[in-house]
């Protein structure tokens, strides 16, 4: 069949990783939070600030380097923002963070509308696109599928290096490991003269980071312009990707890569003669059946466990 | 300025006042040894949590002047307290539960090369001040995997290994078997044989009696007195601790068993996670008893207490109530069927905080006349009911639209208490029904709790005090494990150490003869 051949193609493999990409940089910043203790429900709207950001900066001082710095600096601010109004004003971490996505939706419009006079996407301005493996090693072009797959932005390669260092900031860094504590026991941590709060701001910051890396990635890298809601609910879906990564940064890693993989199948499907309202569904319902594919082994488990108690226990009796 | 001092820690002069006008310490002069075991002792609520909250730099006093080893100081933080040498292990342990036991020994102070953790070096750390202190560790254990005993030593190690000359333990006790307290015991005093000292909180006088050197007691937020232990006698102390003669020693009428109330066959309970908590439990209580169910916390008296209110689920066996069938029946129906239930939790499941005593009340009936008529509240008959049980169960509130959150721990518990036992139970649990409450409160809740088995109610009282148990039960049950250790009689030769065997799982009794008993 068309579709399993497609699968199968080093095209497809690069497209995984090219639509993977935006969810594994966000899923990463937003472990990093949870474990702090403090979830960033806001990467969407962080994601969508730093992408507007970062093309209307690139357009500006015609440097893409300059937008993605701008970039990932406005979406670490809205992460400050964030911690402040949860870590010193008290107010409800999932309820400001709500805020900050509504405001990140509408806001980024505005401004567009403001620079460009188009209410939907920044499509007519010249921006800047973060460079590509080819672009520092040109030879890479002449590798035919190989040289297809390793094309990547360098962001895509930024994001596996970052899995890595997250994960060796997490478990072998004194900071890492005092961020865990206080996202586990903040009493614990603040009776061995941990500063929880610092910790915590730390946590959203760099999770704003990520999140905001990812952003720029997708106006930067994956397309060339800004547009309207772009982020497409890739901040919820890397959130689900934590859980589903069991919380670990290499499960993350696994886990937006699936959700990436559902993805670019629905790419790929739009160029067969597949309804696109029902390929466009296929992350989303990915996302939604892999939660509850693990909702339900979870149960399942405990409930063999239970079974296999019982009949254990029946069997020593006789 | 050093001046000499045969103290090494000494508070003078200390006096507390909270923002909300409450004085939780008065002028407390406390002074403690070097090498020595001193134990710090009183009611709740009496100000000891707070004076060491201050020695241990968790509060700032009002006034007052702290010196160590002779030097003025002045403590703002745990971290300058730790500096100073004095280490505190808190009555819910300050640990991480997922991280290993030598990383929870290391955490906020771990040692790194190049910035990394050295992970090797924080585990030979760990072993090496365990066989130093003869504290038995498995360092590469994680802290939820072990139990009670060793995460204690766990907080211990701790605070040794930041360098604590002074270590405050705050009721260490509480949640340890008999057997498990003597080895903490034997710990305190190679703790102390090698040069630390130990300030020991608590209220059980037996042990301190046990253990301490000198004992301090407080009341009132007042330090009453210091004296050497040795020259006191509990009953002494109990006198400093109340300012009056408190024996909680029950007296009980002889007892009239009927029949059987409470039937429980083979119940079995799983947690979601697959923890299997409770193990084939069967027993009966019987009307006109009080069954004790000791056990060290956490081998299932929880699970048992609300499978059977209807709170959680059964995977397995039967309850019945006066021979009806209430396995897995909603709360409300087991209620109906004759059920009173005093939670252990009582903040959260007991009452309902920001509400108003009168409401709290009510709560188990409201939808009844007189509280309800054609479908409107009647808030005389509410106001009119409140008033009377308030009067009938002494407890100390304005009146009864004052709400639950204001009162003591002890009249909160009051309120439980009236509410279950105005509903005229078959069965009435009661589980850990005087935790934090004074001792006022507590001898008129035993007081209660044996008027209702003088009844005719069948008890079933669960607590983690094991004296409380020996001194209000008929029959003693023992839990360990989520099974049935044992089934005794509470006869005046029974010992808590024999108890104290079958919690641990030390001995335990066959089936038959538990069959034979429960």
């Amino acid at each position: 069949m068309e579709a399993i051949s497609v699968i199968f193609s080093v095209a497809f493999v690069a497209a995984v990783l090219r639509v993977s990409t935006p969810l594994i940089l966000p899923a990463l910043g937003g472990l990093i939070s949870e474990l702090g203790g403090v979830i960033n429900i806001a990467l969407e709207g962080i994601m969508l600030v730093a992408a507007c950001a970062g093309v209307l900066v690139s357009v500006w001082t015609q440097s893409a380097w300059l937008g993605a710095i701008a970039g990932v600096a406005l979406g670490m601010f809205i992460a400050l923002v964030l911690a402040f109004f949860h870590l010193n004003l008290k107010a409800d971490l999932i309820l400001a963070a709500i805020a900050l996505n509504l405001l990140a939706s509408g806001g980024t419009i505005f401004v567009v509308y403001l620079v460009t006079g188009d209410k939907s996407s920044t499509s007519r301005l010249v921006s800047g696109q973060m460079p590509f493996l080819s672009d520092f090693i040109p030879s890479v072009r002449e590798l035919g599928d190989l040289g297809r797959l390793l094309d990547q932005n360098i962001l895509t390669y930024a994001a596996f290096v970052l899995t890595a260092l997250v994960a060796l900031f997490l478990y072998r860094t004194r900071t890492g490991i005092h961020l865990r504590a206080v996202g586990e026991n903040p009493e614990a941590a603040r009776s061995v003269g941990i500063n929880v709060r610092r910790m915590q701001y730390l946590a959203l910051l760099l999770s704003g980071m990520l999140a905001a890396l990812g952003g720029v990635y997708l106006s930067m890298g994956y397309v060339k312009f800004f547009a309207r809601d772009m982020t497409g609910g890739r901040g919820f879906i890397a959130l689900a990707a934590i859980y589903l990564g069991a919380r670990k940064p290499l499960g993350v890693l696994i886990a937006a890569l699936v959700f990436g993989a559902a993805e670019a199948l629905s790419i790929q499907l739009g160029n067969l003669r597949v309804p696109t309202q029902l390929v466009q569904i296929i992350p989303y319902f990915a996302t939604l059946a892999a939660l509850v594919i693990y909702a339900v082994a979870q149960r399942q488990r405990a409930l063999a466990r239970q079974r296999a108690f019982l009949q254990s226990r029946a069997a020593r009796q006789v | 300025m050093t001046q000499a001092t045969p103290f090494i820690v000494e508070m003078r002069d200390i006096s507390k006042v909270y923002p909300n006008g409450v004085r939780a310490n008065e002028h407390v002069n406390f002074a403690v040894r070097p090498r020595e075991i001193h134990a710090l002792v009183g009611e709740n609520g009496a100000g000891k949590s707070t004076l060491m909250k201050i020695l241990y730099g968790m509060e700032r006093p009002s006034s007052g002047q702290i010196f160590v080893r002779g030097k003025p100081v002045s403590i703002h933080s745990p971290h300058e307290a730790i500096a100073l040498g004095i280490g505190m292990v808190h009555q819910n342990f300050m640990l991480v539960p997922s991280f290993t036991i030598a990383e929870n020994v290391v955490l906020g102070a771990e040692p790194a090369r190049r910035r990394l953790l050295d992970y090797r070096a924080a585990v030979e750390i760990t072993r090496q001040l365990s066989a130093q202190y003869g504290l038995e560790v498995d360092p590469e254990a994680p802290v939820e995997a072990v139990p009670v005993g060793m995460r204690q030593r766990v907080e211990i190690l701790k605070a040794l290994y930041r360098g604590a000359d002074v270590l405050i333990l705050d009721e260490p006790t509480a949640v340890l078997t008999p057997q498990e307290t003597h080895e903490l015991f034997a710990a305190i005093r190679q703790l102390v044989q090698s040069g630390k000292t130990v300030i020991f909180i608590s209220h059980k006088l037996r042990e301190v009696k046990a253990i301490s050197d000198r004992v301090s007691v407080m009341r009132n937020a007042r330090l009453v007195d210091t004296v050497n232990t040795a020259e006191v006698s509990e009953e002494q102390l109990a006198r400093m601790m109340v300012g009056r003669e408190v024996f909680l020693r029950v007296d009980k009428a002889p007892m009239r068993r009927g029949e059987p109330v409470l039937q429980v066959r083979d119940l079995e309970y799983v947690t979601e996670a697959g923890v299997e908590m409770l193990k084939g439990v069967s027993f009966n209580v019987y009307a006109g008893e009080i069954l004790g169910v000791a056990g060290v916390e956490g081998n299932g008296q929880t699970e048992l207490v609300e499978v059977i209110a209807g709170l959680r689920s059964a995977a397995a066996g039967q309850v019945r109530l006066c021979g009806v069938d209430i396995t897995n029946a909603p709360p409300r129906r087991v209620r109906q069927a004759g059920v009173a239930h005093i939670p252990e939790d009582r903040l959260t499941n007991g009452v309902a905080l920001s509400m108003s005593i009168a409401e709290n009340l009510i709560v188990d009936r409201y939808e009844r006349p007189p509280f309800t008529r054609g479908g409107l509240m009647q808030p005389a008959a509410v106001a009119e009911h409140a008033e009377r049980l308030i009067d009938q169960f002494a407890i100390r509130a304005p009146d009864g639209d004052a709400p639950v959150a204001s009162l003591s721990g002890g009249n909160m518990q009051k309120v439980v208490l009236a509410r279950e036992l105005s509903s005229s139970p078959k069965l009435l649990i009661a589980a850990q029904p005087t935790r934090g409450v004074d001792i006022g409160a507590s001898e008129f809740i035993y007081e209660q709790l044996v008027r209702a088995r003088d009844n005719g109610v069948a008890v079933l009282l669960v607590s983690a005090d094991l004296s409380e148990v020996m001194s209000l039960a008929d029959r003693i049950m023992v839990m360990k494990d989520g099974r049935i250790t044992a089934v005794l009689d509470n006869t005046p030769d029974l010992t808590e150490e024999a108890i104290g065997y079958y919690m641990l799982g030390v001995k335990r009794m066959s089936a038959e003869e538990i069959a034979a008993r429960a």
